[in-house]
């Protein structure tokens, strides 16, 4: 018999209603990849939904036990692929831990500015698409704008829009010129006004608060069973930012604010997340302004056995020739032990378990994606909602299949 | 940092004696090592008790010895938003042992466990729904396991005859690539003739 087919009873002459069963993805534009979500409906209302996740997975913990841990260090950018640095700054982050380097001041603060620009990336996208998902077409035309913008200070910084390859253990790869410092600082001033445009867009805009308004609650008390982070935990009120909690890099100096949420719903959720490209932005001008100082000034790699030496000691001295050689064919080695490094990133906390064995490759390195736990709760969450709202809540959720498919 | 997780190690060991074999803070990490028994009890005391109040589970994952005679470590990592400190457990598992699920504690262990499961097919007792989550349909093995190839056993491309993908034994056209780039002198143990004479000199 098909699902839903219409079959009177022969005795009460009543119609027998069968739940139904569909496939939401892995095409579905909403999915925001592929996703493929098998959903029971009673009617319009979502009974049960089952998640199908693993159409992406690469094997990415897998392939990094046979790799270096220099040449570990792109599979991050191929992670959440909507903030590819953010991932790169716990995996150096964990190894920085396990070989007590000091990443020069510097570094330090050009991380925390593409950090940040990450997280602009990152929300500009979800932000304007999730707007997208409910029926506003206007939001990505104009959030993608900006999102090209900071991709060419991706590029600027390294060479690469998306997968960049920055971070490295002991600092950053190169140092960035004064005249890309000029054009963000410039960009940052001008962004508040793009925010502005687009919450004149959506904030009260009637059908986007219909849409979210109440819809994919998340109590206090859930968001710590389901094991939320980032923005998911921030919108039901608790004020929890590992950047504020256990601070990393040298976010303890920045001076923002925490943007929390009340009821937990898709609309604080995206409240709180344009709150946070906000905050970012002035993270930026602080970060420009402190890479601007003469202390901002200096190296950006921590020189020793696990950076390159400069090129010009390479023209000169043979030892430096040789551990160039080496670092780049049998890498560096990290003392056995294990670490686990969590980073803030745009979607919650991303960690990277390591176990070292001593040996120039990963013994296991474990990704913990913000991304996969929110998936997971969504069966907890869209039951008892319309069909139309999984839209809402994927949206909301942020997920990126790169991150939870690994 | 690492005297309050001496205090909180020293707090568990007195009333959790029976759970903790034993416990170390490396890089400012807390480690404590239970027993397969144990775990739930414990589990579920960091998550009530008024001074622990570990109330998110950020991590499980497992960790496989393929040399060892308990072959699996188990890692639990949990994180108190409240108290604002983590801790990580770690639990040795023989092949053939199968562990407590503790998904009715902390409902978000559902997807890990079953992540365990596929890629170290360590088994769970207590587990609602324990599936293959991010491997293929009908997949077979344990891909981390240190035994399986990095390539994996079969491949899959579209048959233009057939009209449908195929599965089929994997063919590499070329050497897979092991980065081993280990120095020959160092690691290995070379005794040469004379070098007994340095000991004796200490």
């Amino acid at each position: 018999m098909m699902d839903g087919s219409y079959t009177p009873d022969t005795l009460t002459d009543e119609q027998k209603i069968r739940n139904f069963n569909i496939n939401f993805g892995p095409q579905h534009p909403a999915a925001h990849g592929v996703l493929r979500l098998v959903l029971e409906l009673d009617g319009e209302i979502v009974e049960r939904c089952d998640p199908h996740i693993g159409l992406l997975h690469r094997g990415t913990e897998k392939l990094m036990e046979s790799r270096t841990y220099l040449q570990n260090l792109p599979y991050f950018d191929r992670l959440d692929y909507v903030a590819p640095m953010n991932q790169e700054h716990a995996w150096c982050l964990a190894i920085e831990r396990l070989t007590g380097v000091q990443v020069p001041r510097r570094a330090s603060l050009i991380r925390v500015l593409y950090c940040e620009i990450g997280r602009v990336l990152n929300h500009l996208l979800n932000v304007t698409t999730g707007a997208m998902d409910v029926g506003a077409l206007t939001p990505p035309l104009w959030g993608f704008e900006e999102r090209e913008k900071l991709m060419i200070f991706y590029e600027r910084a390294c060479g690469a829009r998306l997968h960049a390859a920055y971070f490295r253990p002991g600092g950053v790869h190169q140092d960035l010129p004064p005249a890309l410092l000029d054009d963000i600082e410039a960009w940052a001033h001008v962004f508040p006004n793009v925010l502005d445009d687009i919450d004149g867009l959506l904030t009260e805009n009637r059908i986007f608060k219909q849409r979210t308004c109440d819809i994919g609650v998340v109590s206090e008390q859930e968001a710590l069973d389901w094991g939320f982070s980032g923005a998911m935990v921030r919108g039901s009120g608790l004020a929890w930012d590992l950047r504020r909690a256990q601070p990393y890099e040298c976010y303890d100096e920045f001076d923002f604010k925490i943007a929390v949420g009340k009821n937990g719903d898709c609309y604080d959720r995206y409240l709180v997340r344009m709150a946070e490209m906000r905050e970012s932005t002035k993270i930026i001008l602080q970060a420009i302004e402190k890479l601007r100082a003469p202390e901002g000034q200096g190296d950006i790699l921590a020189r020793g056995k696990i950076t390159p030496p400069k090129r010009a000691e390479m023209k000169t001295s043979m030892e430096s020739l040789i551990h160039h050689f080496k670092l780049y064919t049998e890498g560096f080695h990290v003392p056995a032990g294990e670490v686990y490094a969590a980073v803030e990133a745009p979607k919650g906390e991303f960690g990277v378990y390591l176990v070292a064995d001593g040996t120039n490759r990963p013994y296991r390195a474990k990704i913990r994606a913000p991304g996969y736990l929110h998936l997971q709760a969504m069966d907890h969450i869209a039951k008892g909602h319309q069909l139309a709202d999984v839209a809402a809540i994927i949206a909301t959720m942020d997920v990126v299949f790169g991150e939870i498919d690994r | 940092m690492s005297d309050a997780l001496n205090e909180l190690a020293g707090q568990l060991e007195l009333r959790m004696s029976d759970a903790v074999l034993r416990h170390e803070t490396a890089f400012g990490e807390l480690t404590v090592m239970t027993t397969l028994a144990q775990l739930p009890k414990l589990a579920r005391f960091l998550q009530s008790d008024e001074n622990m109040r570990f109330s998110t589970l950020v991590d499980i994952t497992a960790v496989d010895w393929p040399g060892r005679r308990k072959r699996f470590d188990m890692v639990y990592h949990f994180l108190s938003m409240y108290r604002n400190h983590r801790i990580r457990l770690k639990v040795e598992v023989a092949e053939d042992e199968i562990v407590p699920s503790i998904s009715d504690i902390h409902p978000s262990a559902n997807w890990f466990e079953r992540e365990v499961f596929d890629m170290f097919g360590i088994l769970f007792s207590g587990h609602p729904d324990l599936r293959r989550i991010l491997t293929d349909y009908g997949f077979r093995g344990h891909p981390l396991r240190k035994d399986f190839p990095t390539t994996g056993y079969t491949e899959v491309r579209y048959d233009e005859s057939l009209k449908r993908v195929v599965y089929e034994p994997v063919q590499l056209v070329q050497e897979y690539r092991q980065f081993d780039f280990m120095s020959p002198w160092e690691g290995a143990e070379y005794i040469l003739p004379g070098d007994e004479k340095q000991e004796a000199a200490k």
